[in-house]
């Protein structure tokens, strides 16, 4: 036995350019698989914790999938809003610890404005537990400065000092200006992976501001309040699309939830992020199982180059196996040779795969980031991970089964003298 | 213990190749002494190969009994032969007899890791790779092609290994299968020579087949295969030769 494995190594090695590449594809296979799983998996865990630390968001009474969307995606818009007493109320109210009113509907090429507080920036949370992070500048102080997500600013090559102006709506033509009342860039944030990264981010006021000689969603023919002059005005909100809610005691949300559906004042919906998150994920969860397919097709392309690889590399063998046959190997040393060689090929191309899975993490995770807004985290191989590669090598083992079956027969059939 | 059993002896033997209804080995009878050195001269489809592996004890009969060296070939079951074959037989063929990702002097080792008799056998004067060298040496190969990729070496040259090769630890049986086929006339006597001289020495009995019957001055007994064989007559391709 002993004596025919070490032949068997001895054998492989001379033919290690041909094995070497079947082993790079089965290992490039590998970590497609693997990179696509963590993909998905940090993709749906970034999407399900794209607001974290959040107990409640509140808006007008409508579906809770379409309040997330227009709330924390910015996609689509409110068909209601809450009164700005309302949202009083709710942050009065003796269980809520904080509440950051949220206000949209404006845009800037294509990204969402959202009007808020500056309370927002400490108080959103998104991942475990993650607060937003200043890459530089600060939040706003005054009516006119913004603070934009870290894709914004890539994008757009915006940078700290920068005017910027906003147009009225969402889209990316035929938009009204607000052309003028520029804003001025103060602040611009870390990437999150998030919806924060395609957000401009104003103060109320400042929304309140832009829309002052505004109504029912059109300027208010030959009517121009300038920019410096908005100060004189009122600039308190009426009107806001959303807010999230953060309790004093979590225990508090079912109770919290009730009072908010069963608001006096008018119709209004409260929803508890995590949940609606997951709920909305289920919808477009179709597409991270067709990955997972696309990736498991790609290691059945892996394997089977392998198998035809080293089918090939028998007929050559022939001679080399009756040699061995005569030396006093039986069948039986045959097909564990050739099953082994392509187990060990299917081994060694899943473990490498595994290193370029933590290269790419480690080395790519920023890359990605920055330029995909994909979440590839780097960490241990989790369990479901460890299950996928048992299945790869395990039609690993079965695949070299058909080489080593071949063999087997080749031998009895041949003898001693191959017929070549 | 008075009778000393023949090296080989075929009783009856009967073999088909399976998905054939005609047998391509019929031999009545066939016996090989110990130390003998018998010429079978086999045209090629005289059911050769098929002979061979059944020497070999990698072709089992339907019917008839094989015995090699005292053992019956049936009876000891496919491991016993192949660990028989092992340590009892070496064989040498007409060309492509080397691992060619081995070296010469590895190739010449190799029975010593598949049988610890072999092995026993090739050390009793002196290590391993010393009789390795040693046959090779006898047999006419420099020292400096020894450490070579078998597959650099010219045919003759591989010829030689592999005698070396069958030669080592000392066999109780050669089987050749027309192994001076692809040597130029000059040299097939040179090696028919070396093969005869190391048998002797190792009192090894030697099967020699080959179409070639200059050769069979050389031997003690000649045999025509087409003549022990009653099936030569209905052979067909499956014996082609090499």
């Amino acid at each position: 036995m002993m004596p025919i494995l070490k032949l068997a190594a001895r054998s492989a090695w001379a033919r290690r350019l041909t094995l070497g590449v079947t082993l790079f594809s089965i290992a490039l296979s590998t970590a497609m698989l693997l990179s696509v799983e963590r993909i998905r998996l940090d993709a749906r865990q970034s999407f399900t914790q794209s607001v974290t630390g959040v107990d409640l968001v509140v808006g007008a009474r409508t579906g809770g999938v379409q309040l997330m969307l227009y709330s924390v995606f910015h996609v689509g818009q409110a068909t209601n809003n809450i009164d700005w007493k309302s949202f009083a109320t709710l942050a009065t109210h003796p269980a809520v610890a904080w509440a950051i009113p949220l206000s949209l509907g404006d845009s800037h090429r294509g990204f969402a404005v959202l009007g808020t507080t500056s309370e927002y920036f400490s108080r959103f949370q998104y991942g475990d537990g993650q607060s937003l992070q200043f890459r530089a500048g600060q939040s706003f102080a005054n009516v006119f400065e913004t603070v934009i997500g870290s894709e914004v600013a890539a994008k757009l090559s915006y940078r700290i000092g920068d005017s910027i102006t906003l147009s009225h709506g969402m889209g990316n033509h035929g938009l009204i200006e607000h052309a003028d009342k520029p804003f001025h860039l103060v602040g611009i944030l870390e990437p999150t992976g998030t919806p924060v990264d395609r957000t401009v981010h104003i103060s109320l006021e400042a929304m309140t501001a832009l829309h002052l000689e505004w109504i029912a969603g059109a300027p208010v023919r030959g009517v121009m309040i300038p920019q410096n002059l908005v100060q004189k005005f009122d600039l308190r909100p009426k009107e806001i699309t959303s807010a999230m809610i953060g309790l004093k005691s979590r225990s508090d949300v079912f109770r919290m939830q009730r009072f908010v559906n069963e608001f006096q004042g008018e119709p209004l919906l409260a929803v508890m992020p995590g949940v609606a998150l997951d709920e909305l994920w289920q919808t477009i969860g179709m597409v991270e199982r067709a990955l997972l397919a696309i990736s498991a097709l790609v290691i059945i392309v892996g394997l089977a180059g392998l198998v035809s690889t080293m089918l090939a590399s028998l007929n050559e063998r022939r001679r080399e196996l009756a040699i061995l046959r005569a030396l006093g190997a039986g069948p039986r040393d045959i097909f564990l040779m050739l099953s082994i060689e392509g187990l060990l090929v299917t081994t060694a191309g899943t473990v490498l795969g595994v290193g370029i899975l933590f290269v790419e993490t480690q080395v790519g995770a920023g890359w990605l980031l920055e330029h995909l807004g994909v979440v590839i985290s780097s960490r241990l191989l989790s369990s479901a991970e460890l299950g996928l590669l048992s299945v790869v090598l395990l039609t690993g083992l079965l695949a070299s089964l058909v080489p080593g079956w071949r063999a087997w027969r080749m031998s009895l059939a041949d003898g001693l003298t191959p017929r070549v | 213990m008075t009778i000393v059993p023949s090296a080989i002896e075929l009783d009856q033997v009967v073999y088909r190749w399976p998905g054939q209804k005609e047998p391509c080995l019929e031999i009545p009878e066939l016996t090989v002494a110990v130390g003998e050195r018998v010429f079978l001269y086999g045209p090629s489809g005289s059911g050769k190969s098929t002979l061979l592996g059944v020497l070999g004890g990698v072709n089992v009969p339907q019917s008839g009994r094989v015995t090699v060296l005292g053992q019956d070939m049936k009876e000891i079951g496919a491991r016993a032969r192949d660990q028989l074959r092992a340590s009892h037989i070496g064989f040498l063929f007409q060309q492509f007899n080397l691992l060619p990702w081995l070296s010469a002097i590895e190739n010449v080792l190799l029975p010593g890791t598949f049988s610890a008799v072999r092995k026993a056998r090739a050390t009793t004067e002196r290590p391993l790779r010393d009789e390795a060298a040693r046959l090779l040496t006898h047999l006419d190969l420099a020292p400096a092609l020894w450490g070579k990729p078998s597959a650099e070496l010219s045919v003759g040259q591989q010829q030689r290994v592999a005698a070396a090769r069958a030669l080592i630890g000392r066999p109780e049986i050669l089987i050749a299968d027309e192994p001076t086929s692809a040597l130029d006339a000059a040299r097939q006597l040179a090696f028919v020579d070396l093969l005869l001289r190391e048998c002797s020495a190792a009192k090894t009995s030697l099967v020699f087949v080959s179409h070639d019957d200059r050769l069979a001055v050389h031997f003690d007994r000649h045999l025509s295969l087409s003549e022990i064989n009653r099936a030569a007559a209905n052979l067909e391709v499956r014996d082609v030769p090499l």
